[in-house]
């Protein structure tokens, strides 16, 4: 009896144990609160507004999100892995387009690290975000100019982003086709095929049925009474329009480059 | 006409069951397994995708670095002949369920990646070629891609894991005995080969 009795317990030891145990250790990301998330306190009041409306501008320009964000630590990560992860946390850039760009300094550990969203790899390739750390952020945060540096940071970034009008304009306009997610329609428009079949099915039973003198439509469920709000599933589509910012659910596949100083 | 009547009632109560039971059991986790699979899948394409953009950078590195030194000749054909013997691996297409074919991929990739670092260790003694703007954009492409590389692993890992987990605990097993018997746990990279040193670029 006692044997059953710790052998249950060291069961449910182990179950508890195993419940427990975080799988994978990540970081603590810090809250997105807008475009500059300055934890470090890099930036003094005005400084932040205005990179902030920068970042807007770009925005609402090429539809490309950039959010930079200083952080006091890296908890031990390198700035590459907690790049990413923090990238995908947050979801800069949207879920079509993966086109969101982070712009990571980490003071404490004298790293800085331009995070590029999967859909801009191609522009703002590796080569290119290292020639920004090298000529446009590092020469100032080695002065300890780091509003300086990030400024030149946001300002190059941007450049590159912009730099093919015809680009931007393609960019720009696949985004507002993005607003209306084209899988909602497509599921609904299915939807909506498969309850008109059945109907079809009902109408030519009941019309069948009718015409042999039976009067089995009686029995058959009211087709009606199953109609319901069928496109339910609306969820934002466009996710910074309003005074809130928020990322759009890009994904971040470890493109950028790092430098430290 | 009232067989027809019937056999269009029957056909269309079918259609309704149907649509009930495939609500209900999608609920229950009939469609787990093949989700989890299909985005372990994913991932080692994502994997195999990033080793073949390493493989690309490659001639173009060995290029440059012999325009400089030209007399690292050994390291140089190291680096060649990994990443010939890397991209020549056969991937049968059970690979992800074949341990020893697994294994021999990873075994070609991580010597690239050794050969990799030790070229580049050696470039340390080039200042001339470390200051070539060619060269820097080739480093940083570089950079990027073994940053890639890890990431793509770890996605992977983190499918496998929930997939293999999927097959082994409770209605994730019943469901694979019952609907999907060829279900077979993935290989996953070893945890010795992840922490193997990637190639390192100093400043």
């Amino acid at each position: 009896m006692s044997v059953t009795r710790r052998f249950g317990g060291t069961v449910l030891a182990i179950a508890l144990a195993l419940w427990l145990s975080p799988v994978f250790a990540e970081p603590n990301f810090p809250e997105l609160t807008g475009r500059v998330v300055d934890d470090a306190s890099l930036l003094s009041y005005p400084e932040e507004v205005a990179i902030t409306a920068d970042l807007k501008a770009l925005e609402d320009k090429t539809s490309d999100q950039l959010v930079v964000v200083t952080l006091p630590s890296l908890q031990g990560y390198t700035i590459e892995d907690f790049g990413y992860q923090l990238g995908r946390r947050w979801g800069i850039g949207t879920a079509k387009m993966d086109n969101g760009v982070v712009l990571i300094v980490a003071p404490n550990e004298r790293k800085v690290r331009i995070e590029v969203g999967r859909g801009l790899e191609g522009i703002l390739t590796d080569a290119l975000s290292k020639i920004i750390i090298e000529n446009g952020i590092l020469p100032r945060f080695r002065e300890g100019d780091f509003a300086g540096g990030i400024k030149n940071g946001v300002r190059d970034l941007a450049l590159v982003l912009t730099g093919d009008a015809a680009e931007v304009e393609a960019r720009a306009k696949a985004r507002n086709d993005a607003d209306t997610p084209m899988i909602v329609w497509i599921f609904f428009i299915l939807w909506l095929a498969i309850w008109l079949w059945i109907l079809y099915g009902f109408y030519r039973s009941v019309r069948y049925g009718s015409r042999a003198g039976k009067g089995q439509s009686g029995s058959i469920l009211a087709p009606g009474s199953s109609w319901r709000g069928g496109g339910s599933s609306w969820s934002g589509g466009s996710s910074s329009s309003g005074g809130g910012f928020s990322g759009g659910g890009g994904s971040f596949g470890g493109g950028g480059a790092s430098g430290g100083w | 006409m009232l067989a027809l009547t019937r056999s269009r009632l029957g056909d269309v109560s079918r259609v309704v069951c149907l649509l009930l039971a495939s609500a209900t059991l999608a609920g229950c986790g009939i469609n787990t397994i093949p989700t989890l699979q299909e985005q372990a899948k994913a991932s080692w394409s994502q994997v195999l995708n990033q080793y073949q953009r390493r493989a690309d950078l490659i001639p173009n590195l060995v290029e440059t670095v012999k325009g400089y030194a030209a007399q690292e000749s050994k390291v140089l054909t190291d680096v060649v002949e990994a990443r010939a013997k890397a991209t020549q691996v056969q991937i049968p297409p059970d690979i992800l369920t074949n341990p020893e074919a697994f294994q021999k991929f990873q075994e070609a990739q991580s010597g690239l990646t050794g050969s990799l670092s030790r070229l580049l260790a050696v470039v340390e003694n080039y200042p001339d070629l470390k200051s070539n703007q060619n060269f820097l954009a080739l480093q940083s492409q570089l950079e990027g891609t073994e940053n890639r590389i890890a990431i793509a692993r770890q996605d992977y890992i983190t499918a496998v894991k929930d997939y293999n987990t999927e097959l082994r605990t409770i209605p994730g097993r019943w469901w694979r005995a019952f609907l999907y018997p060829d279900a077979e746990p993935m290989q996953n990279f070893t945890v010795a080969e992840g922490t193997e040193a990637v190639p390192e670029v100093k400043f």
